[in-house]
C-alpha cells in the first residue's frame, strides 16, 4: 500500500484524538496527567512522561499553543521538583525516582506502588524532550529547561542496582527492592541509556552488557529477532530514540539494528495471529497486536460457550501468550515506522471490522472479537489509557515527521548513554 | 540413604510391601562373611551404587556393596518411579476433566481413588525393584552388606562391626532432602518425597514450599488429584535454572490445573490451630496466611556425608557440596572414588548412573575419563515436560560464544495439534552461523523423550543442519526438532547465498 492523502488524514486524525487525552486527563493545577480516563484513576508517572513528550508534537501541528504548552510541561516538572522525596509511605519519590502511581491532586503515592525505575525513565525521557524542544528564552521555558536537568540530574541510577550487576525494577518503602526478575529483552534500553548518561549518578560497572547478557536471538516463524513477546517492548525505547543505523555490541554481532528488530517482531506478531492457534475470531494477517493492554477480568464465556481464564490488564506477547483473544487496536500503528505499509494495513482492516475498538477517533486499550455482546460487537475496554495514546501520539509523530528522534538525536545525555552503551555508526 | 521408617513398617503389611521390601531390604537377610580383601567396595546401593557394582563385577573384581536402608536408593523407593506413576495417574484425572478438549465427553462421575493411585504406584514399585534386588545383586556375585559403614582407615571401613579391607573404594551414599528452617515448621509436621508416598488419604488441602523439580512435579499431581493447593517459590519463577519462557509455561499449566502460584514469596512462620496448619506468607510488602491440612517441602537436597567417617580416610567433604572430588571422580584419598548425589552439582539418576562408570573406571584401570566430559539431560516430568541439555544462552553468552536459537512452538507441529498438547516448543541453541548445538531446552508434553535426540547430536558431534536430513516419522511431536533443523538449513543457505553475491 503506498502512502496517500488518506493515511495522512487517517493518521492526523488519531494521532490529534489520541493527544487530547492528555488535555482532557490532566490536572491543570499539578501539571499531572492520568493513568487511565476511568474514575478514580490516579496519575501514573510513566503518562506523565508522555505528556511531556507531546506537548511539542500538539505545538507543531498546531493543536496546542507554544505557552500553553510550555506552562503545562513547566508545571508538572515544578511539580516533581519540589515533590516529598523522604521515601515514606506516602512520598512522592525517593533518590530521584517516582513512585509508579500518585494521588491525582496531592501527588502522594497511592495503592502502595512501588517506586519504579522503567517508569520514572520515561517520565524522565519526557521532560528532556521537552526541554529539548522548549528552547525559547521565556521565563517558562528556561526554567522548564531548568527543572528538567535538575531532574535528570536528581536520579540516583546507581543506587537502583541495589549492589547487583543490573537495574532493579523497584522499590517499596516497606520492604526495599522487589525481587521480580528482569530477564532477556525489553523497553529498558531507553532506562539504560539514560543511566549510563547521567553526569551525576552513572551506572557502575558493566551493567549493559550485563543486562543484554541476558538476550535470546531467535529464529521464529522464520524470522530472525532478538526475541521480546509483547509489542509494547519493541516501542517504547523507539519513541524516543532513533535506533536506525546505530548498533550496540550485540546488534554489531547480529548484524542488524534495534529498529529492524523491532520492524521483525511485528512480522512475527503478524505470523502468529495468521497462526491463530488457540483459535480465537478475528486473529489473521490483517488483524493481530498482542501487547501490554487491558482486558477482560471477568470469567466470561467466549463464542462457543467455553469458560476462559482472562486476566484484566496484563502484558501479553507472542507467541507464550497470556493470549486469550484480546487485542490492543492501536498496537500496529504504534509501530508504524518500523514498516508502515504492514502498520497501516492492519489498522484501516481492524477498523473496518471492529469500528467499535474507536470512541470517535480514540483507540480504546483493546477489544476482544471472541467475547461479543448482545449486539454482537467485540469486548471493548472501557475509557482510555494514557500509555496507548502517549505512544500512538510519539510514534505517528516519528512517522510523519520525525519529530521526537530529530530532538533527542540532539540530546547530549541521550548521545552520551548510547556510547557509554557501546552504540556506534549512523546519526551517533 | 533411607531410613525405613514406622510408618514403612505398618505398610509392610500390605503384600506389595512386602514383595517390595523382601527386593530392596529383606528382612531375614543376613551380611556375608567378609572376603579378606575387595577389590572394590561400594559404599551406597542407591542408583550410583548399582551400575558401580554391576560396572565393577563384570570386570572379575571382588565386589561388595553397603546399604545402610534400601537397595535402590532414592529414584527407586522414594522419587522418580513413586512419583512418576503417580503423576501418570493424575494426569489421567486431568485428561477426563478435560475430555471435552479431546471431542469426547466428560465421565459423568469423576472420583478420585487416591488409595487406588498409590496402590498401583507400590505394585509398580514392587515389580521395577525386582531388578534392583539384593538376592539378585548377590548372585551376580556381589557380596551384599546391610547396614551402617564407617571408614577406619584409609583402605578399611567396619558395617555393624565387621570389618572391609578394600583396595578402591567407591561412595554413592546420594542425598536426602533438604529442610527449609521455617520456625514452627518440624513442630506442625511436614511431609518430604521420603514419606509422601506412605500416605494413604489424599490431604484435602496442601502446601507446596518450593519450585524446584520436584515441589512442580508433587503439586501439579496433588492438585489434579483434588487437593486444594498452593505452591510457594521465593523466586520470581518455578525452576530458576530453566530460561523463562519454559518457566513461565509451567506457571500458565499450574494456573489451569487450579493451583494457587505465590511466586516470590517466602514462607516463614508454621502453627497449627484447630488441626490445621497455618503458614505464614511473606511477598515483598504482602502478608497473608494460608491454611492446610499438609505441607510438603521441596527445597532441594543435601548430600549423605554424615556419620562415614569420611575424615578417617582422609576424604574431605563439605555438608553443602559433598565429596570433594577431581574431575575424575577421585576423592583426596587417592584410592577412594565418588559417585552420585554425594558429589555431584547434578543430582539425577542418570547423571549418578554415568558418573558411577566413570568412577568404576578410573578405579580399576589405567585410562582415566573426566565427568567433565558428560552431556547431560534433564527433564522435571511437569504437563508440559520440561527437559534441557547442553548450555543455556546466558552461559553461551558469559563464555563469549554468540548463540542463536532456532524455535518451534509445539503449535507448529502436527502431532502436537492431533494430541492437543500445543502447549510448549522446542529451542535448539547453536553458535551462531554454525550448526553446532550448544544446548536446547524442550516444553512439551514428552519433553522427556525428545531430548534424547539432541543429546544424542551433541555426544556425536551432529551438527542441526544434519538432523534435517533424519527423516522423522509423521506425525510424531518430535517432528519440532526436524523443523528447527531445518530452520537451520534454510538459514545457513541464506547466510552463504548471501555471503556469494556480497561484493
Amino acid at each position: 500500500m503506498s502512502k496517500t492523502i488518506d493515511d495522512d488524514d487517517l493518521l492526523d486524525r488519531l494521532e490529534h484524538s489520541a493527544f487530547d487525552y492528555f488535555l482532557r486527563t490532566s490536572n491543570d493545577v499539578n501539571g499531572l496527567v492520568a493513568d487511565n480516563s476511568r474514575a478514580n484513576a490516579p496519575i501514573s508517572i510513566a503518562v506523565v512522561g508522555f505528556a511531556l513528550s507531546s506537548y511539542p508534537v500538539a505545538v507543531e501541528r498546531g493543536w496546542l499553543g507554544r505557552a500553553d504548552a510550555a506552562r503545562r510541561a513547566v508545571t508538572a516538572l515544578r511539580f516533581f521538583r519540589d515533590s516529598d522525596q523522604s521515601g515514606g509511605p506516602e512520598a512522592t519519590g525517593f533518590k530521584g525516582f517516582y513512585f509508579h502511581f500518585l494521588d491525582r491532586i496531592t501527588g502522594a503515592r497511592v495503592w502502595r506502588s512501588e517506586l519504579s525505575m522503567i517508569d520514572t525513565a520515561l517520565l524522565i525521557a519526557g521532560a528532556l524532550t521537552a526541554a529539548m524542544y522548549f528552547d525559547a528564552n521565556t521565563t517558562d521555558e528556561i526554567e522548564l529547561r531548568e527543572f528538567a536537568e535538575m531532574l535528570y540530574r536528581r536520579v540516583d541510577w546507581r543506587w537502583a542496582q541495589g549492589g547487583g550487576e543490573t537495574l532493579r525494577q523497584g522499590w517499596k518503602p516497606e520492604c526495599g527492592f522487589l525481587h521480580y526478575g528482569w530477564e532477556g529483552y525489553n523497553e529498558a534500553i531507553l532506562l539504560y541509556v539514560l543511566a549510563l548518561g547521567s553526569p551525576t549518578h552513572r551506572l557502575g560497572g558493566d551493567c549493559y552488557h550485563a543486562w543484554t547478557a541476558t538476550y535470546q536471538w531467535e529464529n521464529l516463524y522464520g524470522y530472525d529477532f532478538l526475541y521480546g513477546g509483547p509489542l509494547f517492548v519493541h516501542q517504547f525505547s523507539h519513541a524516543w530514540i532513533d535506533f536506525r543505523g546505530i548498533q550496540d555490541r550485540f546488534m554489531r554481532e547480529k548484524r542488524s539494528d534495534y529498529f529492524e528488530n523491532s520492524r521483525r517482531a511485528m512480522l512475527v506478531q503478524r505470523e502468529y495471529a495468521e497462526r491463530n492457534p488457540n483459535e480465537f475470531a478475528g486473529y489473521g494477517e490483517h488483524c493481530w497486536g498482542l501487547t501490554a493492554c487491558d482486558g477482560p477480568s471477568d470469567e466470561l464465556p467466549d463464542v462457543t460457550g467455553e469458560p476462559r481464564r482472562l486476566f484484566g490488564y496484563a502484558a501479553r506477547g507472542v507467541p507464550y501468550g497470556p493470549d486469550y483473544g484480546t487485542l490492543a487496536g492501536c498496537a500496529p500503528l504504534a509501530s508504524l515506522p518500523f514498516a508502515p505499509e504492514i502498520a497501516l494495513d492492519a489498522a484501516r482492516n481492524m477498523h473496518l471490522r471492529y469500528p467499535e475498538m474507536l470512541s470517535g477517533s480514540r483507540y480504546a486499550s483493546s477489544f476482544n472479537p471472541s467475547l461479543t455482546g448482545a449486539d454482537g460487537r467485540a469486548w471493548v475496554s472501557p475509557g482510555h489509557f494514557g500509555l496507548d495514546q502517549g505512544i500512538l501520539v510519539m510514534m505517528i509523530e516519528n512517522h510523519r515527521s520525525g519529530l521526537i528522534w530529530r530532538l533527542m538525536r540532539e540530546c547530549p545525555h541521550i548521545r552520551a548513554g548510547l556510547r557509554r552503551a557501546g552504540f556506534r555508526g549512523g546519526w551517533l | 540413604m533411607l531410613q525405613p521408617g514406622t510408618a514403612s513398617d505398618e505398610l509392610a503389611r500390605d503384600a506389595l510391601e512386602q514383595t517390595w521390601l523382601e527386593n530392596v531390604r529383606p528382612p531375614a537377610w543376613r551380611n556375608p562373611k567378609p572376603a579378606p580383601r575387595y577389590g572394590l567396595v561400594i559404599i551406597g546401593g542407591g542408583p550410583a551404587g548399582l551400575v558401580a557394582a554391576g560396572a565393577a563385577a563384570s570386570t572379575g573384581v571382588r565386589v561388595a556393596v553397603v546399604e545402610r536402608a534400601l537397595l535402590g536408593g532414592s529414584c527407586l523407593n522414594v522419587a522418580c518411579i513413586p512419583s512418576k506413576a503417580i503423576i501418570r495417574t493424575s494426569r489421567l484425572y486431568a485428561e477426563m476433566r478435560n475430555a471435552e478438549h479431546y471431542g469426547a465427553r466428560v465421565p459423568g462421575d469423576i472420583r478420585v481413588d487416591f488409595p487406588a493411585a498409590m496402590q498401583r504406584m507400590r505394585r509398580i514399585r514392587a515389580r521395577i525393584s525386582r531388578v534392583d534386588s539384593v538376592r539378585r545383586l548377590a548372585a551376580d556375585g556381589v557380596d551384599v552388606f546391610l547396614g551402617d559403614a564407617r571408614f577406619i582407615g584409609i583402605g578399611s571401613i567396619s558395617v555393624d562391626g565387621a570389618k572391609l579391607r578394600f583396595s578402591k573404594a567407591v561412595v554413592a551414599t546420594g542425598a536426602r532432602p533438604d529442610t527449609p528452617a521455617i520456625p514452627g515448621l518440624a513442630e506442625a509436621g511436614y511431609l518430604t518425597n521420603e514419606n509422601v508416598f506412605d500416605l494413604t488419604e489424599l490431604p484435602p488441602s496442601l502446601l507446596v514450599i518450593g519450585g524446584g523439580p520436584l515441589g512442580c512435579e508433587l503439586a501439579q499431581a496433588f492438585g489434579r488429584f483434588g487437593a486444594r493447593t498452593t505452591i510457594v517459590q521465593d523466586l520470581p519463577l518455578f525452576l530458576p535454572k530453566e530460561e523463562r519462557d519454559a518457566a513461565q509455561l509451567l506457571s500458565d499449566a499450574f494456573a489451569r490445573d487450579g493451583i494457587e502460584v505465590r511466586l516470590n514469596t517466602a514462607a516463614v512462620r508454621v502453627r497449627v490451630e484447630g488441626g490445621q496448619k497455618l503458614v505464614d506468607l511473606v511477598s515483598d510488602d504482602y502478608q497473608s496466611t494460608v491454611a492446610v491440612d499438609a505441607i510438603l517441602t521441596g527445597t532441594g537436597r543435601i548430600p549423605n556425608v554424615e556419620q562415614l567417617d569420611l575424615s578417617v580416610a582422609g576424604v574431605e567433604f563439605d555438608a553443602v557440596t559433598g565429596i570433594h572430588t577431581d574431575d575424575y571422580l577421585q576423592t583426596t584419598n587417592p584410592r577412594i572414588y565418588a559417585a552420585g548425589d554425594v558429589c555431584l552439582e547434578h543430582k539425577f539418576t542418570h547423571t549418578a548412573d554415568a558418573s558411577a562408570r566413570i568412577a568404576v573406571h578410573n578405579a580399576l584401570s589405567d585410562r582415566r575419563q573426566r565427568q567433565s566430559s558428560l552431556t547431560i539431560p534433564w527433564c522435571t516430568y511437569t504437563d508440559p515436560e520440561i527437559a534441557h541439555v547442553g548450555l543455556y544462552v546466558r552461559e553461551a553468552r558469559d563464555r563469549d560464544i554468540p548463540v542463536k536459537t532456532f524455535t518451534i512452538p509445539m503449535h507448529d507441529v502436527s502431532r502436537a495439534i492431533t494430541d492437543g498438547e500445543e502447549s510448549g516448543f522446542v529451542k535448539i541453541h547453536v553458535k551462531e552461523r554454525t550448526d553446532r548445538i550448544l544446548g536446547a531446552t524442550i516444553v512439551a508434553r514428552h519433553a522427556g523423550e525428545m531430548i534424547n535426540e539432541i543429546t544424542l547430536a551433541m555426544v556425536a558431534g551432529i551438527g542441526l543442519r544434519t538432523l534435517a536430513r533424519v527423516i522423522h516419522a509423521y506425525p510424531t511431536q518430535a517432528e519440532a526438532i526436524k523443523k528447527a533443523a531445518d530452520a537451520c538449513a534454510a538459514s545457513l543457505r541464506k547466510a552463504a547465498t548471501t555471503s556469494r553475491l556480497r561484493p
